[in-house]
């Protein structure tokens, strides 16, 4: 019952912000009736936390769907060890001033087996890190619903997802049998073990993001503004060239250029685009014109195309 | 509600501005897709995300690769860009709803995508319930199928006031004015019959881009109307905010000891500090004191705002009840009538306690079956046994306790609900509310009705006769013991 800490939102923003246009005010109330909704329906509710741009609006989107409440369940962040050093200390910096509970989980096989994404190739490395850890967190934690930022317009598979996701105990999701969804009226009703993903962003596109954190002026990583930074070129990726845990193979070098992520995941698979949209008016007028989308930098999409798919079967976000 | 064009050709009016390129004017509008199966209904949502360029250039590549072929001008393979599913790639069939997204400067668009097969109506109705416009596909050469009068008839039931007719492939028809005449004059008709008058006929080619995006370079000197694109930029989104305030109440927040907010999502109307409202169903009075959202404490708010709504004393009001203006609140009660649409095989079985979910309130329902859309004809055929999978009925709910609801047509937000079973869990039907009953099991007490309490057998003879079934529409059937009627003639006493 930390009252001091919600007197602290009150006062937070008396400086009026120009009112969001239609369009975002519409995704934005959307959003907010599915958090509540939610929270209302579940007994232990998760919001999954990645610290990317989706996120950071989801969790905006919380704060304002419970003010002057605090947001009323923990985030979980599922650490690869692999993430950008940037994305932690933002991470730890958020949590602390908007007094959010965090749970950060990895899986211990990461360490035990020595899993990398180096030594054991995307798909095997996202499979226990990525997806067998989350399942391990969420039934730790006995969670019956959880938030994603997904958005449906980021990957084919994801254009048919629900808002409410439904899950089996052991978290497959089956795109056959997927509950009809009407109206903005959801079904919450689960039987035990079983639970379902939340996704309150479903309706957002990648312009949407960034016009939304532009309106209401959400901090991000600062990896996602370009800058001079050591890079590596693998794989016909460039990757970030900081960690001391990547080494260099025959033929490659460090180079340095004004670069930027249009996602972040596992630094050493993510590619960063070269830009020098250094904020985000800059990064805004760069979308607007780009024709490449967003998940073109992840290893994890490009296998072959139903590789989404398959790993949402399995139970990955 | 829509402002309705007193005509049914003019609804197209100049557009007196374009929007500023930084922000949309206009909220998303949501339109549904329907078409019988190579009308071109994948091609035509391709070729509008395509034009409108939110077909970026890496999934086109993958696209390529998959597909491995082209059509004649070049153009990938639609159909592959939105099928998402390898399942349904494989079976090469659509089998459920996919929702697209694109958009122009003035405004952007969610396009429920659904099959055009017959068996899908659920699927149709999953998209139409909330859509604020429904593109018709029609090929040129076949005209009017009896397939586009049962998806108009949905989409109709369904709540869509607005019709855009897509008479596509007019590239094989030479382009043929009369052809056009005449498939417009009749769907203007249809539509007419299903009470839509909001209509608009193009025609086009989607493969080659035609009235979709860009208009017909002089192939089509006679059509002076709007392309696709106009028609959907100038469209309505449906507004809920003459009727009376409707707030659902999700949650209460009381962060603190000092600060009691009811929070939800204003479903009608508006309302601001000052204004008195009614809980229901309990009936209490109560004023606004504060609407409270993240940003500032606001002056007023509309439907569709996400709020948090302060009282000015201490009432007591829990999730799934409603907060209304005084004026003009809903109805109260506990029978109604609704047409429902079933969803899952195992059909929607007459008695049986489902749980009915409306807005945030969750409650105990029976549903008695009266009647069943014969999508062919567009009739409704008597109808009390089980309605099964993509059945549309009209049937009477009764509820154990107060329910709260406006008519559909009134209200989108308070007037549809869903039925979930109570064994699987799983969402078994859609409904919209179209009356409110007699409380009591349909005992009118201002009506010239009797109830008659029979033995069963003599009931069903009397069920039996061919002048009952003629008028088994204004009959209210229920089984009681002894001593559920006795209750529930005392209760009539009291009430009256
Ligand atoms: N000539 C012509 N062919 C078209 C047009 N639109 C679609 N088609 C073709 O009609 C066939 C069926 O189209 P498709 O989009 O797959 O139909 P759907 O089953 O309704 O999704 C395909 O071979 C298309 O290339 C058009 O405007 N003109």
């Amino acid at each position: 019952m930390p009252l001091s800490a919600q007197e602290t939102e009150i006062k937070n923003p008396p400086v009026s912000k120009p009112p969001l246009d239609p369009h975002l005010k519409a995704l934005e109330n959307e959003a907010i009736h599915i958090f509540r909704e939610v929270a209302a329906e579940f007994e232990k509710p998760v919001m999954l936390y990645s610290i990317g741009k989706d996120s950071s609006v989801l969790l905006h989107l919380a704060r304002k769907a419970f003010y002057p409440g605090r947001v009323p369940f923990p985030l979980l962040h599922v650490d690869t060890t692999w993430k950008f050093k940037e994305m932690i200390e933002f991470r730890d910096e958020i949590a602390e001033k908007y007094d959010l509970d965090l749970v950060v989980h990895t899986n211990p096989r990461g360490k035990a087996e020595g899993i990398t994404p180096f030594t054991h190739g995307s798909a095997f490395y996202t499979d226990i890190m990525k997806t067998e850890a989350l399942k391990q967190a969420l039934d730790a934690g006995g969670y019956d619903a959880a938030f994603g930022g997904a958005r449906r317009d980021e990957e084919a598979s994801r254009a048919k997802e629900r808002i409410y996701s439904f899950r089996t105990p052991d978290h497959k999701w089956d795109p056959r049998n997927q509950r009809p969804e009407l109206w903005n009226v959801y079904n919450g009703m689960i039987k035990k073990g079983e639970s379902v993903r939340a996704f309150p962003l479903s309706n957002w596109t990648e312009v949407d993001i960034w016009r939304y954190i532009q309106a209401e002026d959400i901090p991000l990583v600062p990896l996602y503004y370009a800058a001079e930074r050591p890079y590596v070129e693998r794989d016909g990726m460039m990757i970030l060239a900081e960690d001391p845990r990547l080494q260099l193979l025959p033929g490659e070098t460090v180079q340095h250029g004004s670069i930027r992520f249009r996602t972040l995941g596992c630094f050493p698979l993510t590619g960063a685009i070269r830009s020098t949209a250094s904020n985000l008016e800059e990064v805004i007028a760069e979308l607007e014109i780009a024709t490449v989308s967003e998940r073109q930098g992840r290893a994890i999409d490009r296998d072959q195309s139903g590789s989404m798919e398959k790993k949402k079967r399995e139970g990955y976000f | 509600m829509t402002a309705t064009a007193a005509s049914s050709s003019a609804t197209i009016l100049p557009f007196a501005e374009p929007a500023a390129r930084s922000g949309r004017d206009a909220r998303p509008l949501r339109l549904i897709t329907c078409g019988s199966v190579d009308d071109g209904k994948s091609t035509l949502i391709g070729r509008l995300l395509w034009d409108t360029k939110a077909v970026k250039e890496d999934q086109a590549a993958t696209l390529a690769r998959d597909s491995g072929q082209q059509n004649d001008l070049g153009l990938p393979d639609f159909a592959l860009l939105l099928d998402g599913l390898q399942a349904e790639r494989e079976q090469g069939i659509t089998i459920d709803v996919a929702y697209r997204y694109f958009a122009t400067d003035r405004r952007s668009f969610i396009v429920a995508d659904t099959p055009g097969h017959e068996q899908y109506t659920r699927n149709m109705a999953t998209g139409a319930s909330t859509a604020d416009l429904a593109i018709l596909l029609a090929d040129a050469r076949a005209g009017l199928l009896e397939q586009t009068r049962r998806h108009a008839t949905i989409a109709a039931l369904m709540g869509i006031r607005q019709f855009v007719l897509a008479v596509n492939k007019f590239d094989l028809v030479n382009y043929d004015k009369a052809i056009f005449d005449q498939i417009s004059h009749d769907f203007r008709e249809l539509a007419l019959s299903l009470g839509v008058r909001q209509v608009t006929a193009i025609p086009m080619s989607a493969l080659k881009g035609e009235n979709v995006v860009y208009a017909s370079e002089g192939a089509m000197p006679w059509y002076q109307g709007p392309t696709l694109i106009e028609a959907l930029e100038l469209a309505t989104t449906r507004s809920t905010q003459t009727g009376g305030f409707r707030l659902p109440v999700q949650r209460v927040a009381r962060p603190g000891e000092s600060f009691r907010g009811y929070q939800g999502t204003v479903a009608g109307g508006a309302i601001k500090p000052g204004d008195s409202v009614a809980i229901l169903p309990s009936g209490t009075i109560a004023n606004v004191k504060q609407i409270v959202t993240f940003d500032l404490v606001r002056n007023a708010a509309v439907a569709g705002d996400a709020i948090t709504l302060v009282l000015d004393r201490q009432v007591d009001v829990a999730r799934g009840d409603m907060i209304v203006s005084i004026d003009g609140p809903p109805m109260t009660g506990t029978g109604f009538d609704a047409q429902i649409v079933a969803l899952q095989p195992g059909g929607i079985e007459p008695g049986k306690r489902y749980w009915l979910k409306s807005g945030s309130r969750r409650q105990r329902v029976t549903v008695e079956p009266v009647s069943q859309l014969e999508l062919s004809s567009g009739k409704w055929q008597p109808h009390a046994s089980t309605l099964a999978m993509n059945a549309i009925g009209k049937v009477h709910l009764a509820f154990e306790e107060q329910a709260i609801f406006d008519t559909y047509e009134q209200n989108r937000a308070t007037g549809a609900f869903i039925l979930i079973d109570p064994d699987t869990l799983n969402t078994v039907a859609g409904g919209m509310i179209t009356a409110k009953r007699a409380d009591l099991g349909g005992i009118h007490l201002e009506g010239q009705r009797v109830l008659l309490s029979l033995p069963a057998d003599l009931a069903e003879q009397i069920m039996a006769s061919e002048l009952f079934a003629a008028r088994r529409n204004e009959v209210e059937i229920r089984r009681l013991s002894g001593k559920q009627a006795t209750d529930l003639l005392s209760d009539t006493g009291e009430n009256d």
